[in-house]
């Protein structure tokens, strides 16, 4: 479904009291080793995954990179350790399908003083841990980040992990939810203005 | 410390090393964040007794807290026996702070309760120069809570002045009057604090500073009233002004721009998360009152700047934290609603669901481009031989700025003029002697 009214890119329908009722629940409670995959092939296929994420990021192939995503996504930096509750709390970013869609129209245009000339990035993935959890279709995934960040004459890094919500859909594995935990989430950042 | 103030700050210009110059700024937290009164934290922060946050006046580490008594204080962070930090957690609840190095124990009053083997002092321990600094006047105005060390300055009231009026206005337009806080957007930027207050009613900088935003926010429709759109086209001629209100405070009204029937508000609100979601279920749940209730989380167009430190803006408590000279935090904490009277009900957690979307976008994809060019405003001022910035659009032009019967000053939305006005009582102070003071539990 992509067209008229309910197209995820043109207007937010699903972003409503379920999703944010599944999301919250999704990241509760997650990682734990009872649900680990010790599978090789399929840890090593999602950590090809995200190092193809982490390379459309560092590219600003942000086409590829938001095709990586189901339509229904969410992007999600909380602004406090432990995620918090988005329905109550400010959040370092939130971002569905369009605000996504409208983040890297930003970064596109000549305007975006913060990004102007454009960051540099090198974003090192690591620690990936793959999890079961709920339906066979889906997987929790697990890494840590490390984003080397050359702006403004100076290399500075933002550290953090990820947790992501993946669903098998016709086969390949799309990101339904990312969330993006900076240590420092809830401090002061400088210059917060590149994808994470 | 002896400066030319008048020759550093003229009426239409200032001098750089107002922004550059590191002795100023040493002064600066002596004589304004010490010597006026300076936004300290909001009560919902700290709403229960014990409560309390960990923040700076000026550049003085100091717990804001609900003491056991209920009372509100604003204690130095600082132990009293060599200097260390008491606290070094940003909130909790506590009623006494035990010194993590000698471990002498502190009540939440100050006071100090007691000493590790007591016996090995001459002193008397209980002398009150022991017991924790504090600032000796701390008040809160509807729930923002302020703090001076300035005997001598005005009560809270009379110096806010009429700006209570639209701080009224902003709170009263939630239910039961009240907001409470809840995180925030946090951003560090190189460049001097008054960068970011200078910036806080120029209307000027917005079809600049933020085209990529607005390009943004028309990319899926051409409606020329979402967001900020009307700055697109003369602003000065809008019905939207900026006003100045004494004391360095000042305050820029988009609402006039506004429709003024129930969902006016929501109606110039740009896209978020949930947005047609909650329109549809809104008015198939709740029909006429949909339009109300969607006003509840949209962003209030007003900017209400209360010198030196706060902004309330949309729905944000943005406060500016000095943090060296050319090194600044600007922190815009977000404010969800309750349910004071009950006519909410089940609509709360979308209103603030969406309310939290709706703020999220202007720092996100407005204030990071400010943050860029104050920074680079910080770099171009080293350029020590060109010595002046200007702040004087709008300067003396007949019949267009106009002061009022109670001495506040109006402009179109454009104008300069608050930065014109707010410096001069900048000057005032910084000239002025210092009578600031410290109190201690007898
Ligand atoms: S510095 Fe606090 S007890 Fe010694
Ligand atoms: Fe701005």
């Amino acid at each position: 479904m992509s067209v008229g009214a309910q197209d995820p890119s043109v207007s937010s329908f699903y972003v409503n009291d379920s999703f944010y009722g599944d999301l919250i629940a999704r990241f509760q409670d997650w990682d734990h080793d009872r649900n680990g995959i010790c599978d090789p092939v399929e840890r090593d296929a999602f950590r090809l995954l995200l190092e193809r994420e982490a390379r459309f990021l560092d590219q600003h192939k942000y086409d590829d990179w938001l095709a990586m995503l189901t339509r229904e996504c969410v992007y999600w930096a909380p602004a406090r350790p432990g995620g918090g509750d988005p329905r109550t709390e400010i959040a370092v970013m939130f971002d569905d399908r369009r605000r996504l869609e409208d983040r890297v129209f930003r970064l596109r245009s000549e305007f975006a003083w913060s990004q102007a000339p454009a960051s540099r990035t090198v974003r090192m993935i690591s620690n990936v841990e793959v999890f079961e959890y709920g339906e066979k279709d889906r997987r929790m995934l697990r890494s840590n980040f490390i984003i080397n960040e050359f702006w403004d004459n100076e290399i500075r890094q933002l550290v953090g992990w990820c947790g992501y919500d993946m669903q098998n859909i016709d086969g390949r594995w799309l990101i339904r939810a990312k969330q993006i935990n900076l240590i420092n989430c809830d401090r002061c950042i400088r210059n917060p203005s590149i994808i994470l | 410390m002896s400066y030319d103030w008048e020759g550093l700050v003229q009426e239409d210009r200032v001098h750089r090393a107002l922004y550059t110059d590191p002795a100023i700024f040493n002064a600066e937290m002596t004589k304004i964040f010490g010597g006026t009164w300076v936004y300290i934290a909001h009560e919902s922060e700290i709403p229960n007794v014990n409560d309390y946050v960990t923040r700076k006046l000026g550049l003085r580490p100091v717990i804001v807290l609900r003491d056991s008594n209920n009372i509100l204080r604003v204690l130095y962070n600082r132990c009293t026996h060599r200097g260390t930090t008491l606290c070094r957690h940003e909130k909790g609840n506590a009623r006494a702070f035990q010194c993590p190095y000698h471990g002498w124990n502190f009540l939440n009053s100050g006071k100090l309760r007691g000493v590790p083997w007591a016996d090995g002092y001459s002193a008397d321990i209980k002398d009150e120069k022991f017991n924790l600094a504090q600032a000796p006047r701390v008040e809160s105005y509807r729930g923002f809570i302020f703090a001076t060390l300035n005997l001598e300055a005005p009560g809270l009231l009379n110096w806010l002045g009429p700006m209570t009026k639209p701080i009224d206005e902003w709170l009263d337009r939630n239910p039961g009057g009240k907001i409470v806080v809840c995180e925030a957007n946090r951003f560090k930027y190189k460049g001097n604090w008054k960068l970011a207050y200078d910036n806080s009613s120029d209307g000027y900088h917005v079809i600049y500073s933020h085209r990529s935003l607005l390009e943004m926010e028309s990319r899926l429709s051409d409606e020329a009233n979402k967001g900020m759109a009307y700055y697109k086209n003369s602003p000065d001629s809008l019905a939207m002004y900026v006003q100045y209100m004494g004391n360095g405070h000042h305050f820029k009204d988009k609402r006039p721009n506004l429709q003024a029937r129930p969902g006016g508000l929501w109606a110039i609100e740009s896209t978020h998360p949930g947005k047609e979601y909650a329109e549809a279920e809104f008015r198939r749940k709740y029909g006429e009152r949909a339009d109300s209730l969607l006003d509840l989380a949209g962003s209030e167009p007003v900017n209400i700047n209360i010198f030196p430190n706060l902004s309330l803006l949309g729905n944000h408590i943005q406060v500016f934290q000095p943090i060296s000279v050319n090194e600044t935090d600007a922190v815009w904490y977000g404010t969800r609603i309750e349910d004071v009277n009950g006519d909410i009900g089940d609509a709360l957690g979308t209103i603030n669901a969406l309310r939290m979307r709706t703020q999220e976008g202007f720092p996100n994809f407005g204030e990071v481009d400010d943050l860029a060019n104050f920074e680079q405003i910080q770099v171009g001022l080293q350029c020590e031989e060109d010595e002046w910035i200007y702040m004087n659009r709008g300067h003396g032009i007949p019949d267009r700025v106009k002061t009022n019967a109670d001495g506040t000053i109006t402009a179109p939305a454009t104008d300069e003029v608050f930065m014109r006005e707010y410096i001069k009582e900048w000057k005032r102070l910084m000239k002025g002697p210092t009578p600031l003071s410290i109190k201690r539990e007898p």
